[in-house]
């Protein structure tokens, strides 16, 4: 396959009018030393070849389309209406590049604009950016800002944040002999606010997230109001889709509101590519990374849309810009973009309602089978966890479970050692009664066998 | 511009979207949640039926250009066509609905996918191991800052503070260091456009980390002196990085990892065709030589070659500077630039670097004689960049001469950048255009460089008619940014954005 | 009197104290101000040293203190109207004032004719 559209007599011409005898002739710049043209690779194939083996690695996985999964812990199964996907596979919107030249880019820039006065919406706060990697890295931006913004070397992260933005916030400060202090959790599984209380005099920042790992939903009114009695910013790191009921960001005093709209229209994908959203207090607006789009007027007094605040942008500011982010996520965010425009004000808050209402009955379910019980006693989301009180490892537990085509959850022990016996549960809309129902049918039959 | 927002075309009670019905009992929120942990309004969301949202979408849409309808040659950016059966492929629920923590027993095929594309990019680039999780070029970027870190720290070097970047380099380079805690020390190109190797080596001191190149460099040459760069950053104990955002020129061709190279990032939405997506995703590979390897992120993809299985490794060799994407990367862009590769080949693949060299050539002679181009002994590789000096003196700057293309129909190239050439116009056609379109380009921008000597007065500071909105007010923009729309008030919430802070 | 800088700040001391701001010139070179960053009421600036960042559309630059001291007043009109800057640089476009730290330091300055001299340098 090749998708080099010239005929060599068009290469001959070309060649003749630049005045060379052959190709060879234009690459005399590289060191005949460096040339090394031994590749090892597998020969090309034809498109309906490469169909075919893109088939057969693809069958070699099992989708959750096969699957009743109860996976969540930051990437979550959500339903996608086919609007999303049929608008997403516009080339006019996949097949451009970032909005530099604004006249040749309204679309792109439209979306853009009214993605970041959503995400606003959703998390009442005033200024969002066009997106970050992921929610990972925008745990980790956020954490930067906050260093650059407050001044002391050090950050407070919530022991309850999902381990993989922990540990992504690590990496990201590990280069500026950042110390990272961990804030414990309760026996509800919520934020220790004695211990809050203690640290947020001492940091740049306190990262919490709500609803947390563990699904439980902080209180965040009080925690923000804690951070308030000192300099450090509160980061609220949250999952967009309980915006639809649960109070913003913004109410609870955030400076900083992170997270990650993979759950808006985005694929699972295996883990990317989703996208942070970035949200910030005004006082913040010049310090934020990344894009960000602002309304203007052409000419003839006509509405518009640019790039704004590029002065804080690596192309302009270098060594001194916000961040080094140049390409981020714009078709995920134009993903959630359309997916929030189907779902509507209502449809937000039905969503939210579904999620709460689902896991409820399924933690109610689970719990009633003997031998598990709910791990903590704190208000939870579309997540919890549950002890399983049984001789069977957990992952035997699982390997049974997937026979019956049943992904029961994740093992909480390879992220804390005190919650060796836990699964973290996630049940959302596209959970059935029939699945939660046969899930907790499956889960009871194994346990009793392994009394 | 005549289409509204998705907010004023709002009408209370319209859906677009209908969930199943609640299928359990339900109970009241304030019972399950608590009343204080709830909203008290729901978000401000638009209201509109489907049909709403499909017509809002396409006609915005349609006020873009993108590669499928348009020339776009804009330098650096590698604006290639992008195969449309990846879009098939990447679509396969057997690959988009993988969840990233399902056990490894369930995702093989994407395991082997992963780990295969590893083994494909160090085949192609000469590297020895490379991790898959950066998120584009910039995340590779600074991930190769880590690697850098660790390793001399490793060394008990920690001293080594200073990363070298030739004033030719992206923006994304300084700061990518920078974020990541080094000092940026820059290098000014020597007559020819290429790194001076003379003042290297009288910067390089023993607190030299590493020295970010990109090669072929942003006027599109190559760095000729490579072998001798690579032998006195080594001789120094310093670090060989090398940008890939231009690896588009050298597939199939000559590999990074031969010329000394120690730290490689690459683009997938550049090099292996995965569209640009407006902004992303993309996907920022980075390539390491065998020293470095143990410092690459986790996890790690690797393979049980007894059981011919694959998993995750989440420690690594034991000195990974850690975890830098809440998975694994961008997955989905991932495969479609694994597809890409295996389509073509290496026989297609040197074709690619072929094609987009003589591309850049032929372009470059059609217009050699109506701008000047400075940087200019010899033949370019993938791209080129134009002076618009002479046009300048006439008052036509870059700029201008941008938005000119704007109305003739094609995207423009990079303006501005690098930054060490007046008036610069950074053109990179790829090498999927054809001739007739580099044939009608090339007439044009001649037209326009013409008419800027002629009659300037029909180029300066005028304002693309054949697009939506013309030229836009930036300066109004950025001093009062208006980043959200306000329905009340038929604008934003302009106080929002100048508001006090708390403190 | 008023004194000015290579870097094109301008310096007019006044007692103890000095009214510190960019020429026309500079205000000229950068076109439209869009964004103007001051040092904070209190802090110190030294001579020589970036204190102020000056930004337009597309570029940003360091402004350098022409003398050292300690920052007693900035100017709020130009954080709200950075326009201001291009209309009245040596004027109402004022950035800060400082306690002057070191009165010998405005001998290492410019005067008006010499930095006017030097301007025409430049446009050669």
């Amino acid at each position: 396959m090749h998708y080099t559209p010239h005929t060599d007599s068009d290469r001959e011409e070309m060649l003749r009018r630049i005045g060379v005898r052959g190709i060879e002739e234009l690459l005399v710049d590289i060191p005949a030393s460096l040339r090394n043209t031994e590749f090892s690779l597998p020969e090309g194939m034809s498109e309906h070849e490469l169909l075919k083996h893109m088939t057969v690695l693809a069958s070699a996985n099992r989708p959750l389309s096969e699957l009743t999964s109860f996976l969540g812990a930051g990437a979550y199964e959500h339903l996608i209406p086919a609007a999303v996907e049929y608008l997403l596979a516009r080339p006019e919107f996949s097949t451009c590049y970032t909005p530099y030249q604004p006249e040749a880019s309204q679309g792109t820039l439209t979306a853009l604009f009214e993605y970041q006065t959503m995400i606003c919406r959703l998390t009442g706060m005033p200024v969002a950016n066009a997106s970050l990697y992921d929610g990972a890295s925008a745990c980790a931006e956020a954490a930067i800002l906050a260093l650059r913004a407050q001044g002391k070397n050090r950050v407070a992260l919530a022991r309850s944040l999902n381990p993989f933005y922990a540990r992504t916030v690590a990496t990201y400060l590990k280069g500026l002999g950042t110390e990272i202090v961990e804030i414990p959790y309760t026996e509800g599984g919520q934020v220790d606010t004695g211990c809050l209380a203690d640290i947020a005099g001492t940091v740049s920042c306190v990262i919490v997230q709500s609803p947390n790992f563990f699904g439980v939903i902080e209180d965040m009114k009080a925690i923000g109001e804690i951070i308030h009695d000192t300099d450090a910013l509160f980061v609220a790191s949250v999952n967009p889709v309980s915006l639809g009921v649960l109070a913003p960001p913004g109410e609870c005093g955030a400076d900083i509101a992170v997270g990650d709209v993979q759950v808006f229209g985005n694929t699972l994908s295996f883990g990317g590519p989703y996208a942070g959203f970035f949200a910030v207090a005004a006082a913040l607006m010049r310090k934020i990374p990344g894009r960000v789009c602002g309304m203007t007027q052409d000419r003839e007094g006509r509405r518009g849309f640019v790039l704004t605040l590029q002065t804080r942008e690596q192309h302009i500011r270098r060594e001194k810009a916000t961040s080094n982010i140049c390409t981020n996520e714009a078709l995920c965010t134009l993903a959630s973009c359309v997916y929030l425009s189907l779902l509507g004000r209502q449809g937000i808050e039905e969503l939210a309602r579904l999620n709460v209402q689902k896991a409820h009955y399924a933690c109610e379910v689970l719990s009633a089978i003997d031998g598990v019980t709910p791990y903590f006693s704190g208000p939870f989301f579309n997540e919890f966890v549950i002890t399983l009180d049984s001789a069977i490892p957990l992952d035997a537990l699982e390997e049974r479970m997937l026979k019956q085509g049943i992904l029961p959850g994740l093992r909480l022990g390879r992220f804390f050692s005190d919650l060796e016996r836990c699964l973290l549960v996630c049940v959302t809309e596209a959970r059935t009664r029939e699945e939660i129902d046969r899930f907790a049918a499956a889960l009871k039959q194994i346990l009793k066998e392994n009394l | 511009m005549s289409e509204p927002l998705i907010f004023e075309l709002s009408r209370e009670g319209k859906r677009g979207y209908t969930f199943p019905e609640c299928d359990v009992p339900e109970s009241p929120l304030a019972s399950l949640i608590g009343t204080r942990h709830l909203r008290r309004e729901p978000a401000a969301l638009p209201e509109l039926a489907e049909i709403d949202v499909i017509r809002h979408f396409t006609r915005i849409s349609r006020l873009n250009f993108c590669v499928d309808t348009h020339f776009y040659p804009l330098g650096s950016c590698t604006m290639k066509y992008n195969p449309k059966v990846n879009e098939k492929i990447a679509a396969l629920v057997g690959f988009s609905q993988l969840h990233p923590l399902q056990p490894p027993q369930t995702v093989q095929g994407m395991l082997r996918l992963l780990f295969e594309l590893e083994h494909l990019l160090c085949e192609i680039t000469g590297m020895d191991a490379f991790t898959l999780q950066p998120a584009a070029g910039a995340h590779g970027e600074l991930v190769g800052m880590m690697i850098a870190r660790a390793y001399f720290a490793r060394a008990g070097e920690p001293g080594r503070n200073i990363v070298l970047i030739p004033d030719s380099g992206h923006g994304t380079n300084p700061s990518s260091a920078a974020l990541y805690g080094f000092e940026v020390q820059g290098l000014a190109s020597d007559a020819s456009g290429r790194v001076d190797v003379k003042q290297l080596g009288a910067a390089l001191t023993p607190r030299v980390a590493a020295l970010m190149l990109t090669n072929p460099n942003t006027l599109g040459l190559f760095e000729k002196d490579i072998s001798s760069i690579a032998g006195l950053l080594h001789d120094n104990g310093s670090l060989f990085y090398c940008d890939g955002a231009n690896l588009n020129a050298l597939v199939g061709l000559a590999k990074p990892g031969d010329m000394g190279i120690d730290i490689l990032h690459t683009n997938m939405h550049k090099t292996f065709s995965t569209p640009h997506g407006g902004g992303g995703p993309g996907a920022g590979p980075v390539g390491v030589k065998k020293k470095l390897a143990p410092f690459l992120p986790v996890p790690r993809v690797r393979r049980d070659d007894a059981r011919g299985t694959y998993f995750f490794d989440g420690v690594g060799a034991g000195d990974s500077v850690g975890r830098v994407h809440a998975f694994y990367g961008n997955a989905g862009v991932l495969l479609k630039a694994y597809a890409y590769i295996r389509a073509l080949g290496a026989e297609g693949l040197r074709q690619v670097a072929l094609d987009a060299v003589l591309n850049a050539n032929y372009l470059k002679e059609l217009v050699s004689a109506c701008f000047d181009i400075p940087y200019n002994s010899g033949p370019c590789m993938h791209e080129f960049v134009l002076s618009a000096a002479r046009q300048k003196e006439h008052g036509v700057s870059a700029l201008d001469i941008a938005k000119a293309l704007i109305d003739r129909g094609f995207h423009p190239p990079t303006v501005y950048f690098p930054l060490i050439v007046k008036e610069a116009l950074m053109i990179e056609p790829t090498e999927t255009e054809t001739k007739e379109t580099l044939d009608t380009f090339a007439r044009v921008l001649c037209e326009i460089a013409q008419a800027a000597e002629h009659s300037p007065g029909t180029l300066t500071n005028v304002t693309p008619h054949t697009t939506p909105v013309s030229r836009l007010d930036e300066v109004s923009a950025a001093r009062k940014p208006v980043l959200t729309w306000c329905a009340e008030s038929g604008r934003e919430e302009k106080d929002s954005a100048s508001g006090r802070q708390r403190r | 009197m008023k004194k000015y800088t290579k870097t094109h700040e301008w310096v007019e001391p006044d007692g103890t104290r000095a009214t510190v701001g960019i020429t026309d010139h500079a205000q000229g070179e950068l076109r439209d101000i869009v964004f103007i960053e001051l040092p904070k009421k209190g802090a110190g600036v030294s001579q020589g040293a970036a204190c102020a960042v000056v930004e337009s559309v597309k570029a940003a630059f360091d402004i350098y203190a022409p003398l050292s001291g300690k920052v007693i007043e900035i100017n709020p009109k130009i954080e709200e109207d950075p326009s201001l800057v291009n209309q009245d640089p040596e004027g109402a476009g004022w950035f800060f004032k400082i306690e002057i730290a070191d009165a010998a330091e405005l001998d290492g300055l410019l005067d008006e004719v010499t930095y006017y001299k030097l301007l025409r340098g430049e446009a050669q």
